[in-house]
């Protein structure tokens, strides 16, 4: 062993054990004593000691510091250097930020069938579930999109418009009686409507202090929920919110119905693959629009004003109109997606509705790559169909998608497809996609 | 008046608690410009982590007064001296890696540490309640309610004698170490010019790791006060003060200690009235509804700076 | 008389501006001829781009008025007008000293962002252009051909589908004044046009500036350090001093004016006293 190698082992030895007694001093307490009511004591705290798990936890962090520092962090040839060869590098990721939005169309719109013929009607359900699940999270990432990505605006509240729409649906159909089809726009525009009430006031406001008032209004519609008893339910929620049909047909058993009127045998998975389709319908909607409107003049200033607030106003763009467009949008779509939740899940609750589902979204949207409509997609099946796939970690999961979020963000700062493509060019196809240093990310 | 004044002692207890974790909020914004989402959070370990020394320690009401005090300074500064190594690891994985970065980048991170960290807590903790039995009771009564007793009972408890004191004491020595030290003189630099400060040999990454270790030894001391206050943690008490305290933050003006201070006061009393005389279930959105209309039309907060425009 | 006295496009009378109790402008008042380069100097800290400012509305003078005479007849009082107003019904376009591009975006976005507000007339404010009507894609494609106009004028064709945020910064000073040009200006204001330009790209812009008065009627206030830029191209110069005017007239007149000469040179207070008396002020 030459003098070298030997310096960088006890080097790393060190460091590790500095990780290690850091790793004790936060895990010794916290893990190794449990404060817990314990029978015995008439309701009172006592301690419950677990001195092996701290032991497991200072071990894992001390090997785990020591291999990373011998084998990557300090050695002049880590190994993610020979690995590299074998993972992807970025370019080629670039390419496929381009074929994959076909692949993964094709596959979207086919996926019922596989399911289908892989596992039956009875055994595809939970992936169905699992499947419009995150077509949602895809449609609200779209949606969300439009503000923080193209606009550059920081929104921590939009859960609060997945809100409206939902609470729109629900207490539309319950009062007045009003179908699926009637309700869904009215929703969206409901959603829009409180999108430019709240976006109004607080679109001067920049960066951090919007996204904390965002989150505010966040808070507030959902604290109204809550405790508007007599009209929203409260606590409880709504429940018995009606089920979408199929154009005025319903997905129930017997004459008229849906199997009966299409000449099938009854099967409660149509329902569930015709809630998938609707959602797949809705978010390609999102997604058409707003590859539109990127192309059209407003979504050009959206992306300007991402670049540039005060040059936007040297050449006469009314900032206040195009950043409330933007919220609008953004929160009509949200209001749409509410919608469907709701007539879903048939019930609804304030519980649905909490900051952290915010935190979800944007996090989708910021991993995915800001302005990426495919990176969206990419995210939303990486994080939610994850978060569904360790079900079985039960509590944990909710700690591995903390730790994900803060991995991969330190991974990749600018999220995972990062290249902004022009809206137009003059050159025609040839024009290279611009890379994510020169992007701005907005300051409002 | 009674009502007033019992509403008044407790809504500057509350503020007091505010406060402290506000200047949390207020240093790091002021320093490396971001919201630290997990502020809230390093508060709620360090109420956990007061808890359960506490325990530990056997520490209940029945020990002699001097005993108690001597106990509970100790629990104190054990329980800063942990917290703040969880501030300064937060620091050092989730936000030193970005620095200089993007600016969505580090909030996200700071939204993924504080979902792990209430987590964490709610794994290794138990997601329960955690009740803990008074262990300063008694206090002054300002007002008996007058002699046939049909006014309101004024009472202004030891415990909340004892934070006020805490957080007036904690005050002036932090205010003290900011504008004396060469320790609160680094932080300014940086805080004005963090490329300069670093070319006049100001150490700026140790600069800002201790800001964070402040931050959460002062979250610390809220969390033991809250303790002792309320009697009652779960893992979720760190989001709502987190937010609130970042509202006071903004209230007194992001970036100033005493606005900070200030801030916090405010949305105690204000939270603390509101729920005495409309509703309680409705405070919460009124200290929102605070932030929001601060925000709006006096950005730069109460004791803030405000900022111009560059064209 | 000369051409600004009589034909003004825009007029500033009695223009102060305080912020505190800083007077940055104190009383300042003269006019832009139309068709004229106009030249505004002065030493730094003069206050001339918080003329600009003033003029561009991102900032409201204290006091004073400040005119834009369209050539359509139509007056406008841009004191009172929201700063994006001023450009798309006053259209008064400017540049800026440290250069606001959208670095992000290509050369040709930047132009097209610059003709937001008839684009988004011709896409029915974006419900025709989703659908992609012909009207909006005729619109578009005369946007496009303007902008392919500015962009060989300024000789950055080559570079339409780059990011700007690339360029080299001479070509950065130019596609803001190409991005401001294709917001159909009358005036177009330039924030110090030549800084930072070498002495090619600086005669360059001459004849870019040149060009746009003589082709487009377009009226040019500009601010400028460089005197070579100053004395060749402006048929008239105004010479600000701590806010305040101190000289007024074509560029020869102004060049041997001595309380000029006394306020770039800084010569002693007494020694202007004494050219001063030596004038009869």
């Amino acid at each position: 062993m030459s003098a070298k190698s030997e310096n960088l082992f006890m080097v790393s030895l060190k460091d590790a054990a500095a990780g290690g007694a850091v790793a004790l001093a936060l895990f010794g307490v916290l893990i190794g004593m449990k404060a817990e009511v314990a029978s015995g004591l008439g309701g009172q705290l006592g301690i419950e000691y677990r001195w092996a798990a701290v032991a497991i936890a200072v071990a894992i962090v001390f090997g785990g510091r020591l291999l990373l520092n011998l084998f990557v962090w300090k050695t002049d040839k880590p190994v993610t250097a020979t690995a590299k060869g074998f993972l992807p590098s970025a370019k080629p990721l670039a390419k496929l930020g381009k074929y994959a939005m076909p692949v993964f169309l094709i596959l979207a719109v086919v996926l019922p069938f596989l399911l289908m013929s892989a596992y039956g009607s009875r055994g595809s359900r939970q992936y169905l579930d699992l499947a419009i699940l995150v077509t949602t999270y895809v449609m609200l990432g779209w949606g969300l999109n439009i503000v923080v990505g193209l606009a550059g605006l920081l929104d921590l509240g939009y859960v609060a418009f997945y809100a409206v729409g939902a609470y729109s649906y629900a207490l539309l159909a319950q009062y007045f009686g009003f179908s699926f089809w009637i309700c869904l726009p009215l929703a969206g525009i409901l959603a829009a409507f409180w999108g430019i009430i709240l976006g109004f006031p607080v679109l001067r406001l920049r960066g951090d202090y919007l996204a904390i008032v965002t989150l505010a209004f966040g808070e507030i519609i959902r604290v109204v929920l809550l405790n508007w008893y007599d009209f929203t339910g409260g606590p409880d929620g709504i429940s018995g919110i009606p089920r979408p049909s199929f154009f005025g047909i319903e997905f129930e058993r017997g004459p008229g119905g849906f199997a009966d009127t299409f000449g099938l045998e009854y099967n409660s998975i149509h329902r569930i693959i015709f809630l998938y389709y609707l959602i797949l319908i809705m978010a390609l909607v999102t997604n058409f629009v707003t590859m539109r409107l990127r192309k059209l003049p407003v979504g050009r200033a959206w992306e300007a004003l991402r670049e540039d607030e005060i040059a936007c106003r040297s050449l006469g763009i009314n900032t206040t109109h195009t950043k409330l467009t933007a919220f609008a949008l953004g929160a009509m779509f949200g209001g749409f997606a509410g919608s469907f939740f709701a007539t879903r899940q048939g019930f609804i609750s304030p519980e649905s509705f909490t900051f952290i589902e915010s935190a979800v979204i944007l996090a989708i949207v910021v991993l995915g790559g800001l302005g990426s409509q495919i990176g969206v997609v990419i995210a939303a099946v990486v994080m939610i169909g994850g978060f569904e796939f360790f079900r079985g970690l039960e509590e944990y999961r909710m700690l591995v998608f903390g730790l994900l979020m803060v991995v991969i963000m330190v991974w990749k700062p600018r999220g995972l497809i990062s290249t902004r493509m022009p809206s137009i060019t003059l050159s025609g196809k040839k024009a290279k996609g611009i890379s994510a240093d020169l992007v701005q990310e907005g300051h409002g | 008046m009674d009502y007033f004044l019992q509403q008044l002692i407790n809504g500057v207890t509350l503020g007091s608690i505010y406060g402290l974790i506000a200047i949390g909020y207020t240093m790091v914004y002021g320093i490396i410009g971001m919201i630290n989402f997990a502020h809230g959070d390093i508060f709620m370990v360090g109420a956990f982590i007061a808890l359960i020394f506490i325990v530990a320690f056997g520490i209940t009401a029945g020990l002699p007064v001097a005993l108690l005090i001597l106990a509970l300074i100790g629990v104190l500064v054990i329980s800063m001296a942990l917290t703040a190594a969880w501030g300064w690891t937060v620091e050092r994985i989730a936000y030193r890696p970005l620095r200089g970065s993007f600016r969505l980048a580090p909030l996200i991170t700071a939204i993924g540490a504080s979902i792990t960290l209430q987590n964490f807590v709610q794994i290794s903790q138990g997601a329960r309640n955690k009740p803990l039995q008074p262990l300063i009771s008694g206090g002054f009564t300002l007002s008996d309610g007058g002699p046939d007793g049909s006014g309101f009972i004024v009472q202004l408890s030891y415990s909340q004698i004892l934070i006020i004191v805490v957080t007036v004491v904690l005050m002036v020595g932090f205010t003290f170490l900011i504008n004396k030290t060469s320790l609160g003189r680094a932080q300014r630099a940086c805080e004005q010019d963090r490329k300069m400060a670093s070319l006049v040999g100001v150490n700026v990454d140790r600069t800002i790791s201790l800001t964070f270790v402040m931050g959460a030894g002062l979250a610390s001391v809220a969390g033991l006060m809250f303790l002792l206050y309320y009697g009652v943690i779960d893992f979720y008490i760190g989001f709502l003060a987190g937010v609130k305290a970042f509202t006071a933050a903004v209230l007194g003006g992001i970036g100033s200690l005493p606005g900070a201070m200030l801030g916090g006061l405010l949305i105690g009393l204000i939270e603390t009235f509101w729920s005495g005389y409309f509703s309680v279930e409705y405070k919460d959105v009124a200290a929102f509804s605070i932030l929001a209309i601060v925000l709006i039309f006096m950005p730069e907060g109460l004791l803030g700076k405000p900022e111009v425009e560059k064209v | 008389m000369s051409s600004w006295e009589t034909n003004p496009v825009l007029t500033i009378e009695h223009l102060t501006m305080r912020f505190g109790g800083l007077v940055a402008i104190d009383d300042l008042s003269f006019n832009v001829g139309r068709g004229d380069i106009t030249a505004l100097i002065g030493p730094n800290g003069a206050g001339k781009t918080t003329v600009f400012n003033c003029v561009t509305g991102f900032y409201k003078p204290t006091e004073g008025r400040v005119v834009m005479h369209r050539t359509n007849g139509e007056h406008y009082l841009l004191e009172r007008m929201a700063d994006f107003q001023i450009s798309a019904k006053a259209k008064v376009a400017r540049t800026f000293q440290n250069i606001r591009l959208f670095g992000g975006m290509t050369l040709l976005e930047n132009l097209m962002v610059a003709q937001h507000n008839p684009l988004m007339l011709a896409s029915g404010y974006s419900l025709a252009g989703i659908f992609g009507l012909a009207t909006f894609r005729k619109a578009e494609r005369q946007a496009v051909e303007k902008a392919r106009y500015w962009l060989e004028k300024t000789a950055l064709i080559d570079r339409a589908d780059a990011p700007a945020a690339d360029l080299p910064y001479g070509d950065q000073r130019r596609l803001e004044i190409a991005r401001a040009m294709c917001s159909g200006p009358e005036l177009l204001c330039l924030d110090e046009p030549a800084a930072g330009l070498n002495p090619k790209e600086s005669g360059e812009l001459n004849t870019l500036l040149q060009y746009i008065r003589k082709e487009h009627g377009t009226s040019i206030l500009l601010i400028e350090h460089d005197m070579s830029v100053v004395m060749e191209i402006s048929d008239h110069v105004v010479v600000l001093d701590y806010g305040e005017k101190i000289s007024d007239g074509t560029a020869a007149e102004v060049k041997d004016d001595p309380k000029v000469i006394a306020a770039y040179l800084g010569v002693p207070d007494e020694e202007v006293d004494a050219v001063e008396e030596e004038v009869g002020i």
